[in-house]
């Protein structure tokens, strides 16, 4: 294990957010199981006044896992002199079998927290609360996973050895590698940009025509997910190099650094911002013949959908833009 | 979208007053939390200053650095050795370097006597740091005698006062001409003090230590990446134990937090009845109390920072410098390089703001669901 | 335009304190009048203003506004209704210490989001309209009793809500006092403003204003006065 504020940081917050969510959990079930809307007594008064805790909460929780994925990041990439061979994050990262993982279930529990809130949000708007049942239980799901995260912390930072010699982004994101990261990395520019721009166009123009029609909302969340991945493989494949001007340099987590402007974060918050809010306008379909809801939801995914759609419209001008104005050829 | 900013001014507005209000309260509370930022902030602002002033020192440093060893201690380098090393495939230069320690009773320090590379002093000359200088009140062209390891007293004339600029490690520092620094010390003839090896290409340095350590069994090389990453463990660890030790205070906060903002006062109770009676929602009163969490937050985040940047940049750390420096004999003066680094004060961000906040959210829904009839009832 | 059915209300419910202020009240309101609640103190006329005004959900039975049944809606929606129907003014009148007039009046406002232009040109116009436009930078705590009656009734009045309810608007005003807020409910109700408020002085009891005289003894009606 290496002592370091920041690592202790980082597990203090997933410490504090497991713990917050497991003593709410005991009230999660009181209300799957004694909730009624219509009586007035005062347990029913009670139960209603904890909601608001829980939603506030989940709030808590989701802005957590938003910094520390930041934190988790930034300080695999400072620890990453440390080891031998390491020269930024994704050395550190995979100095042993937990980094990536933690780091995906990391990402995994943000999303799925934009998908509660989602529900979350459509439901306060209703006067009946009819998702309640479901949205606690669902708080229940959302406690296993951020557990999972604070262990899977816990084993990649105990298991750190200084002296393992470990691979950087050098060796796994180069075309040789045989890995997914590797192969990422192989593709060669032109069909990774064709993936990467009709992924984007396709995640835009689902959002778009949700907004407008307010139909296909599934679509939504689908497109949003899979213009995530080819947003994040068009970046290890090509968008990095531009920004990097250097052939090889595949590396998602570098354009982070001040070295480079921080140009990375031009990139990662419209993306994270727009596949949120596909995810949850997607969450909130199943519920959408409701009858409380049926005025709500097309409203408020048709909202989401927009910002999505904003969202992935301007991650794309972005990524063009470094492309455009870089002085790196790929492509003849 | 216009009316929810609207409603968040409104809210920002009626929270400001209401600190302002309860001036006395919120002070106390303002002056512990930016205490603990001050602190935290500065322990880590120092470590980090210290950690890139020994990365700047190490960047001159040679690739590797070869010792010899008899008995597992260190040992000079006899004539002949460097010859065996010969030609290496991969190094660029190998030199023999002379340097030693000298304890002066005058100042009761140990000072780093060298002999620079480049053969730049000139006999009967001295080159000395900045912190040295200051300690025995030495500049440019005045004389300063050393009593010798033959027991005579030395002379010699200063040529020159090293620069501030990166002073930890050159604070203590003598360069010396070669003549000199064998006479000085009666170090034998043809004997160095160790090797450094010049190594282009970073890939090959582990390559060359591994034939060094073959071709040279009784030697062991040192490599730099090994140093700075010692280095840097050392001040993480360091900063680390600080911090351990001072997660108790961040605890007692924490519960001072809580406290705080679970003992409301009968007046602030009142207010948020009425506040609930007149139309405020349970949302809005939380939403407002989470923005005095975040201006409380936000307030002394700044001020402890600020405070720390200046006690650690202008003043040089008097309350931790003893704690975490503890490596030099002759303490350097400190003109650390101001840094600030984002992976820090997103650290000490989750130091601070976040144990505050996790701790009044409770408090705050407590707060915030009092009944609206309440204030009816009473 | 409210109708209450069979409404009862119970404080520590299955605890050893139980109370029921209401035991089964069935009630209409008519818009555009003044009805008083009248009853000696704790006969549940509190309770039930604020069961009438969407500040607290009866343990059971029903309550309707507008035919729109209120009665089991959570909290964040009742509290939207009541901030659009229901303007009050409290027996203690219940002002915030520290902020000044104008500030008081404005306060129920704020979660609406209305601009802040907006909303300081109408609490003006609303203290003008009460006499108090030379107070209104004065802290609440420095203001009289009648002046702090009529702050509160200009910021129950904010929101332009349809119905005044007003619990015990006399109890701490002397005579003089007293008379001038009659004068200003005469005026409400020359507006064809709805009014409700509890109140056992006989100045408001027994007023011309009062339209519809409630009378009620524990928790429950005596009897209707037309």
């Amino acid at each position: 294990m290496i002592f370091q504020p920041a690592i202790i940081a980082l597990l203090l917050a997933s410490a504090v957010s497991v713990a917050m969510l497991f003593v709410a959990a005991p009230f999660a079930l009181q209300i799957i199981r004694h909730w009624d809307i219509r009586s007035g007594s005062e347990r029913q008064l009670q139960l209603e006044r904890r909601t608001y805790l829980f939603s506030t909460l989940a709030v808590f929780v989701m802005a957590t896992q938003l910094l520390s994925l930041l934190l988790f990041v930034f300080n695999a990439d400072k620890m990453s002199e440390m080891f031998v061979g390491a020269m930024c994050a994704v050395g550190a990262l995979n100095v042993n079998a937990y980094g990536f993982p933690a780091l995906i279930a990391q990402m995994t529990v943000f999303f799925l927290a934009a998908g509660w809130l989602a529900v979350n949000y459509v439901d306060t708007r209703a006067p009946d609360y009819p998702l309640v049942r479901i949205k606690y239980a669902a708080l229940l799901v959302l406690l296993p996973a951020v557990a999972a995260v604070l262990w899977l912390q816990l084993e990649y930072f105990l298991n750190l050895r200084a002296d393992v010699i470990t691979s950087c982004c050098g060796s796994l994101f180069s075309e040789d590698t045989k890995s997914l990261t590797g192969d990422m990395a192989a593709l060669s520019p032109i069909p990774a940009m064709i993936g990467f721009y009709v992924a984007l166009g396709l995640a835009f123009a689902t959002a778009a025509f949700h907004a407008q029609t307010r139909r296909g909302g599934y679509a939504v969340a689908a497109t949003s997910i899979v213009a995530f991945v080819a947003a994040l493989t068009g970046i290890i494949a090509f968008v990095s190099l531009y920004i990097y001007e250097h052939p090889h340099h595949h590396c998602p987590f570098c354009i982070l650094k001040p070295e480079y402007d921080w140009q990375g974060y031009w990139l990662y918050v419209p993306l994270f911002a727009a596949t949120a809010c596909g995810i949850g306008a997607g969450a909130v379909q199943p519920f959408r013949r409701v009858e409380s809801l049926r005025e709500v939801i097309p409203q408020v995914s048709a909202r989401l959908a927009a910002i999505a759609a904003a969202g992935f419209l301007i991650f794309a001008a972005v990524a063009t833009v470094f492309v455009t104005r870089s002085n790196l050829i790929l492509i003849e | 979208m216009k009316s929810w900013i609207e409603k968040q001014r409104h809210l920002i507005d009626f929270t400001l007053s209401s600190l302002l209000r309860r001036r006395g309260r919120n002070l106390g509370l303002l002056v512990v939390y930016s205490l603990l930022v001050f602190v935290l902030a500065s322990a880590m602002l120092y470590s980090h200053a210290l950690r890139r002033e020994a990365a700047v020192i190490l960047e001159g440093a040679p690739e590797v650095v070869l010792q010899r060893l008899v008995a597992g201690r260190h040992d000079l380098i006899p004539p002949g050795y460097i010859d065996k090393i010969g030609q290496m495939r991969g190094v660029q230069d190998i030199r023999g370097r002379l340097w030693g320690y000298y304890y002066d009773s005058v100042v009761k320090a140990n000072y780093t006597f060298m002999v620079p590379a480049d053969g730049s002093v000139a006999k009967g000359a001295l080159v000395v740091g900045p912190a040295l200088a200051r300690q025995r009140g030495l500049e440019a062209n005045t004389g300063v005698s050393f009593r010798a390891y033959s027991g005579e007293l030395r002379s010699f004339i200063i040529a020159d006062v090293l620069p501030q600029a990166s002073e930890i490690a050159s604070a203590d520092l003598i360069l010396i001409n070669e003549d000199d620094f064998r006479a000085f010390f009666n170090y034998p003839a043809g004997h160095y003090t160790d090797v450094a090896l010049t190594v282009a290409n970073a890939k090959e340095v582990r390559n060359v230590a591994n034939k060094l350590s073959k071709l040279l069994p009784d030697s062991r090389p040192i490599l730099r990446e090994e140093m700075q990453r010692t280095y840097a463990s050392l001040f993480d660890w360091r900063e680390g134990i600080m911090l351990a030790l001072l997660s108790a205070a961040i605890l007692a906060f924490a519960i001072l937090a809580w406290e705080k903002a679970s003992g409301l006062s009968a007046d602030e109770k009142r207010e948020i009845g009425i506040l609930k009676a007149i139309g405020w929602e349970t949302g809005d009163v939380i939403r407002m109390k989470l923005w005095e969490g975040g201006l409380i937050s936000l307030t002394a985040f700044l001020l402890g920072f600020v405070a720390a940047y200046v006690h650690v940049f202008k003043f040089g750390a008097p309350l931790f410098a003893p704690v975490l420096k503890g490596w030099a004999v002759l303490y350097p003066r400190f003109d650390l390089v101001p840094v600030i680094d984002g992976l820090q004060v997103a650290t000490l961000f989750f130091f601070t703001v976040f144990p505050y906040m996790a701790a009044v959210l409770v408090p705050i829904w407590r707060a915030a669901v009092t009944d609206p009839d309440a204030v009816m009832r009473s | 335009m409210i109708e209450l059915r069979d409404v009862k209300k119970a404080f520590n419910q299955g605890q050893h304190n139980e109370v029921w202020a209401l035991s089964g009240i069935s009630l209409g309101i008519e818009a555009k009048r003044v009805t008083a609640l009248r009853g000696p103190s704790g006969s549940g006329k509190t309770t039930l203003l604020t069961l009438i005004g969407c500040l607290a959900r009866p343990t059971s039975g029903r309550v309707t506004l507008h035919g729109r049944d209120i009665s089991g809606l959570p909290e964040r929606f009742l509290t939207e209704i009541r901030r659009k129907t229901f303007g009050f003014v409290f027996q203690q009148f219940n002002l915030v210490k520290g902020l000044s007039a104008i500030e008081n009046v404005m306060l129920p406002a704020y979660p609406t989001g209305r601009p802040h232009r907006e909303l300081a040109q109408r609490a003006e116009a609303l203290l003008e309209r009460l006499r108090l436009a030379h107070r209104r930078d004065a802290r609440a705590e420095w203001l009289s009793g009648g002046e702090q009656q009529r702050v509160a009734i200009a910021r129950a009045l904010i929101n332009d809500p349809e119905v005044l309810v007003a619990d015990e608007p006399t109890a701490n005003l002397d005579t003089a006092l007293a008379k001038e807020f009659m004068a200003i409910l005469e005026s409400f109700g020359a507006e064809g403003r709805t009014v409700i408020l509890t109140s056992h002085d006989p100045l408001v009891t027994e007023s011309a204003v009062v339209g519809r005289l409630v009378d009620m003894r524990d928790g429950l009606l005596v009897e209707h006065h037309e």
